[in-house]
């Protein structure tokens, strides 16, 4: 238990992936910061300095989500996960999925390899559905963050939404792939 | 206000506790808490990385960017276009909903309509352009079609009914506090 199932190896391919949107970011920054600077010196400062300002402000709820994150991922490691996947019916199968989605948060380079693992061990579309659309938009671990922003109300409020949304996601993939009979 | 006291040296409390028990996992080797520890440090290192860029392009939205141009193209009056805005600036964010959160904070500032933003917040956590194509090269293009055209109408429309009822109720997203 605890180990990581996506073979390392094949994870410096997919870590290049994610870079490609890191040096976006980085060039958009580098582009954007020059034109600022150039059209006007005092509102670039203004900017960085608003800038600063909200980082540091949000920045516990950050650590919090940190150390969210670290505990879950500790508690529910990737081999728990195709376990309890893999034994179960559909129905069972979509709850799990869902629960197991919600609570972690993991990046698209460690979870959509761990999907290909259940697609390879048999598991439904319909039940990988599930799982992967609340792992992108119900989110337990960002809730500090979150409430930070929105209140703790709305934040409960969207995450409920989101969950039946992605239920609806899983059903109707499964009518699609021919898993669930219309 | 007590209550609030409470929770943090509630928090405060876990924190140490969970200081002490990554020190203790690598003294005694004891492997779980050493998963937790190398996954901590995974994801700073990530936020380290994106957080900075991310929060100055914040910062040069609010400098530079007009109200009149948020109230224009992401306003009430907007509509359906203001949706299919949101769902486009959202394809383009990194990192995922903590990044899009603050930029939710920035777009209300600036006149958007709340429910436009949910639709953002909700588009930035499944219609990342990048994480798509990712995704579609280990579950197959059908598969993420599926998701997207069954997700994004559903999102619109939920978004617009719970942007609608706080702006009735005269709902305010705050500056991260």
């Amino acid at each position: 238990m605890g180990k990581r199932l996506v073979p390392v190896r094949s994870k410096e391919g997919i870590y290049r992936r994610g870079k490609i949107s890191m040096y976006f970011l980085y060039l958009l920054l580098s582009i954007a910061l020059v034109i600022s600077f150039i059209a006007d010196r005092t509102k670039t400062y203004r900017a960085i300095k608003i800038a600063f300002k909200k980082f540091t402000k949000i920045l516990p709820a950050f650590a919090e989500m940190l150390v969210l994150v670290s505990i879950i991922l500790g508690l529910v490691p990737d081999s728990l996960i195709v376990h309890y996947l893999g034994k179960s019916n559909m129905f069972q199968g979509v709850l799990m999925a869902s629960f197991f989605g919600s609570i972690t948060l993991m990046p698209g380079f460690i979870a959509f390899p761990l999907c290909g693992i259940l697609l390879k061990k048999g598991i439904t579309y319909t039940v990988i559905s599930a799982f992967t659309t609340t792992l992108m938009m119900v989110g337990f671990v960002t809730f500090p963050i979150e409430k930070s922003y929105f209140g703790g109300k709305v934040t409960v409020m969207r995450n409920v939404l989101s969950l039946f949304i992605a239920l609806i996601v899983a059903v109707m993939t499964g009518i699609f792939f021919g898993e669930i009979l219309p | 206000m007590k209550s609030k006291k409470l929770l943090k040296y509630a928090k405060a409390v876990g924190f140490v506790a969970y200081t002490l028990f990554l020190v203790f996992s690598f003294l005694k080797g004891f492997e779980p808490g050493k998963k937790m520890a190398f996954d901590l440090r995974y994801f700073s290192l990530e936020m380290a990385k994106i957080l900075p860029p991310a929060f100055i392009l914040i910062g040069l939205f609010e400098v530079w960017v007009k109200k009149e141009t948020i109230e224009k193209h992401f306003g009430s009056k907007s509509g359906l276009r203001g949706h299919i805005g949101g769902i486009l600036l959202a394809g383009t964010t990194v990192g995922g909903l903590y990044v899009a959160f603050p930029v939710a904070y920035s777009l209300y500032r600036k006149g958007a309509d709340l429910g436009v933003i949910f639709t953002y917040i909700a588009a930035s956590a499944i219609c990342r352009v990048p994480m798509t194509i990712f995704e579609a090269s280990f579950l197959g293009i059908k598969f993420s079609i599926i998701r997207l055209s069954v997700s994004i109408p559903l999102v619109i429309v939920s978004s617009m009914l719970l942007g609608k009822y706080l702006t009735r109720r005269g709902y305010a997203i705050r500056d991260g506090e």
